[in-house]
């Protein structure tokens, strides 16, 4: 056995070359400017390309016209480069570009703290597209989690053509862990499904039960590809249609609220005699196995689910953890984001929310004070 | 054989009558036919306003996005696949917005076309004033216009480093040519080609055809290569220089050869200042305990400045998995910098005997019920750059932690020879230091 000591950040990395990424472009922002400088040492040296965008708007837009020539493409930064991106990421979700987009999160608003962690983009990532259509939000516990789930991510970008985020934070990105990477399961890698048949390529045309239309590149040799972020027909002309509209309006929500469960990433310990469960996700869910851990020893166990994907939201996965028990706790480093979600769905249950918001670690005494 | 038309006979040019947007798309079109290309090998990238209606009107690839944006996409088009002639159009609505990419697509030079399509105004919103309206034209921006000046795209991009930059008119009898000309160029080439909104713009604003060939003639000539600006296309020298470099790994893993003196959780602070290598030291600290087949967990805290200001590193090692990775109370803390034991002042008044400080001699340490060693650094030779790492040579001479073969190694792994001799120098300072 042998153990590597790598920061997250160096981890996302070398998940995205294990996914196949072959094209990235970001710009320097702490904390996410380390997976800048991984994919500089790794992505030329194999063959791909590395940029450094003049802005947070250019690097995201590179990504998605490299995406659209069959590259897979991924842009790392933080929530101030988020706001930057957001028009891009309508673009992305409307018009079906595969992209990974990680998150670094750090504390704000606004410029807020570049060196202090918080997970205050929760919701800003789901709804910060013009359209509010849903998106993939993967949340990464730990230094092997960035590295497995960034090839979770894109593979979910490639089978669902949308751009999926890595919700990372400051205290996940630039922690070294000891991790041993070789003995590391990777899933499968996936790529997106290539148009073969001989008929007239339409873009957006999906057929059956499909709910995600096949690709062909910009640079494809024998047949032309439109790509518009305009509002748009299976032909990929702008279109005014109600009925055209509302049937690509639908697809883009159901091919991932649809298929949710069957990506449901998570870890769940159940325990028998107690009414209380810990819902958590990212860094917390540190704190939170910690508690688990030390209360099942004492003989005095509580259950815990820790979310790994947060949106779309996993409502079966949320309603069946909690199935027994009455109380919820939901520990988070914001002032009640994911929450909102937790008591939307479980209503007749009693939520406790524990919040901290000052670039500290909830600590597993803090979440214990809420038992 | 003489190639056909690109244009999309479903879908033909639809301008306001009189607009010079229309003269331009067929030129464009002649232009594909004069370079024998076929729409699989373009890609038209268009973004918002009028000119970016282009990309319907052709049978080639086509992304149309956002308004200033198509010059970010026709760069990772054009790097996700060099053998595509990527030709982007604009407005001068979309050069204002898209100010940063148009410079830095200049500097960069990737072998791409851009056809700025300058009708001195935002014809599609109503006629408000642009990145180059005349001050003194009458727009639908009130007054604004008379208090900002145009600016000349040309000269930005030969500023800004375009090794070809063409400026002429939509009615130039040569434009396909020069079109042609354009696209052929091995490198970033930028058009300028004015031309009239009679929409909104000349509603409002005397220009005819003769005024613009006068304007132009006005202006400093730009007709094709800027011979300061020709240098390697972006693309071919991105081949070619990263064809060069060695492969680069990142640090190897470490096999597990030793057994660690303690079990259970260990936490371990070091409070240095900037110049002490306290990062280093932790992370030292860290492979070391790798070698015992410890789990290890590093977080460091330092400010944006270079060699001023407090280093703080944060260490757990343990037997056992590592769940929450914040430091409450710490076994070790070495203290070595005033700046450090300011940074964590707060950490001190809890602690108990069960705390080990291994302390410089010559610090206040805050006072607390923690057990304190203190080290003459100064009397035993130990520079302030070294003292973080010979703290590591107490914790193996103590077995707190770490055993000096975990430490060696450690050196061993994460230094060059060079460096690995010289670091074990200072440990050997330390050695039966403690009686």
């Amino acid at each position: 056995m042998a153990f590597s000591f790598l920061e997250g950040n160096e981890a996302i990395a070398l998940g995205a070359i294990k996914a196949g990424c072959t094209f990235f472009a970001g710009y320097p922002i702490t904390p996410a400017t380390t997976i800048f400088n991984t994919m500089m040492r790794l992505l030329p040296t194999h063959g791909g390309i590395c940029l450094q965008g003049e802005d947070e708007i250019a690097s995201i837009g590179f990504c998605l016209g490299a995406s659209m020539t069959g590259h897979k493409a991924m842009t790392a930064t933080s929530g101030p480069g988020i706001s930057l991106c957001s028009e891009q990421i309508s673009f992305a979700i409307g018009s079906e570009i595969p992209l990974v987009i990680v998150d670094v999160q750090r504390l704000g608003p606004s410029t807020g703290s570049a060196t202090l962690g918080a997970d205050g983009d929760i919701q800003f990532l789901q709804w910060g597209n013009s359209g509010g259509l849903p998106v993939i939000v993967l949340s990464p516990t730990n230094v092997e989690d960035c590295y497995t789930m960034t090839v979770e991510a894109f593979n979910l970008s490639e089978k669902y053509r949308c751009p999926v985020f890595i919700a990372s934070n400051k205290e996940i990105a630039v922690t070294r862990e000891s991790i041993n990477i070789d003995d590391t399961k990777l899933p499968e890698v996936l790529i997106r499904t290539r148009y073969s048949s001989k008929n007239t390529f339409l873009p957006f045309k999906t057929s059956g039960d499909k709910m995600v239309p096949d690709f062909l590149p910009i640079s494809d040799k024998n047949c032309t590809v439109r790509q518009t972020s305009s509002t748009h027909g299976v032909d990929g002309y702008i279109t005014t249609s109600p009925k055209t509209i509302n049937s690509f309006q639908e697809r883009l929500k159901k091919k991932l609220c649809n298929s949710i469960d069957t990506f449901s990433l998570h870890e769940i310990y159940l325990e028998e005699n107690t009414d209380t469960l810990i819902i958590c996700y990212g860094i917390t869910a540190k704190s939170a196995k910690t508690l688990y851990q030390r209360r099942k020893d004492a003989g005095n166990p509580i259950s815990l689910l820790i979310l790994k994907t947060l949106w779309p939201v996993p409502k079966t996965l949320i309603q069946k953890a909690a199935a027994r028990v009455q109380r919820i706790i939901v520990p988070e480093m914001n002032l009640g984001l994911y929450v909102r979600e937790i008591q939307r769905i479980l209503k007749n249950k009693t939520i406790i929310f524990k919040g901290r918001m000052d670039g500290s670690l909830i600590s597993p005494a803090q979440i214990e004070k809420e038992l | 054989m003489k190639m056909p038309s690109l244009l999309n006979t479903k879908r033909p040019p639809i301008f306001c009558p009189g607009c010079s947007h229309e003269r331009v798309a067929t030129s464009l079109d002649k232009a594909f036919i004069l370079l024998g290309l076929t729409g699989e090998k373009i890609a038209l990238v268009s973004d918002i306003g009028c000119s970016g209606l282009f990309d319907t009107f052709f049978n080639t690839h086509a992304i149309h996005g956002l308004h200033g944006r198509a010059l970010t996409y026709a760069t990772g088009i054009k790097l996700g696949n060099p053998s595509i002639n990527v030709i982007a159009t604009m407005g001068d609505g979309g050069l204002g917005i898209g100010g940063a990419h148009f410079l830095a697509a200049c500097r960069r030079n990737l072998n791409l076309t851009l056809l700025v399509l300058n009708n001195f105004n935002f014809g599609m919103t109503g006629g408000q004033f642009s990145s180059t309206t005349p001050p003194n034209a009458q727009v639908s921006s009130g007054f604004l216009n008379q208090l900002e000046q145009p600016i000349d795209t040309c000269s930005v991009a030969k500023a800004a480093g375009a090794p070809y930059v063409v400026r002429c008119s939509s009615y130039n009898k040569k434009l396909s040519e020069k079109i042609a000309e354009a696209i052929s160029y091995n490198g970033m080439s930028i058009m300028d080609i004015h031309g009239i909104c009679p929409g909104r713009y000349t509603k409002r604003n005397k220009l005819t055809l003769k005024m613009i060939d006068e304007n132009l003639s006005n202006l400093p000539p730009a007709n094709g290569e800027i011979p300061e600006n020709i240098r390697a296309e972006y693309s071919q020298k991105y081949k070619s220089v990263s064809e060069n470099i060695g492969p680069q790994i990142l640090s190897p893993p470490v096999s597990i050869e030793f057994k660690p003196p303690q079990t259970g959780r260990q936490e371990v602070m070091i409070l240095g200042s900037a110049g002490q290598r306290i990062v280093t030291a932790g992370e030292i600290l860290c492979l070391a305990g790798l070698t015992a087949g410890l789990s290890a967990n590093q977080k460091n805290d330092y400010p944006i400045t270079v060699l001023r200001g407090h280093s703080v590193s944060d260490l757990v090692l343990s037997t056992e998995e590592i769940g929450y990775t914040g430091i409450d109370d710490p076994d070790i803390i070495i203290a070595i910098a005033e700046e450090g034991i300011k940074r964590r002042n707060n950490v001190f008044e809890t602690l108990t005997p069960r705390t080990l400080i291994i302390a410089d001699v010559e610090l206040e340490i805050p006072e607390s019920e923690a057990t304190i060693y203190r080290i003459d650094f100064k009397t035993n030779g130990i520079k302030s750059q070294d003292k973080a790492v010979a703290s590591l040579g107490i914790m193996a001479e103590m077995e707190a932690i770490i055993r000096h073969e975990m430490l060696e190694k450690a050196i061993e792994i994460r230094f060059k020879p060079n460096l690995y001799r010289n670091t074990m120098a200072i440990l050997e300072k330390v050695r039966g230091i403690i009686p």
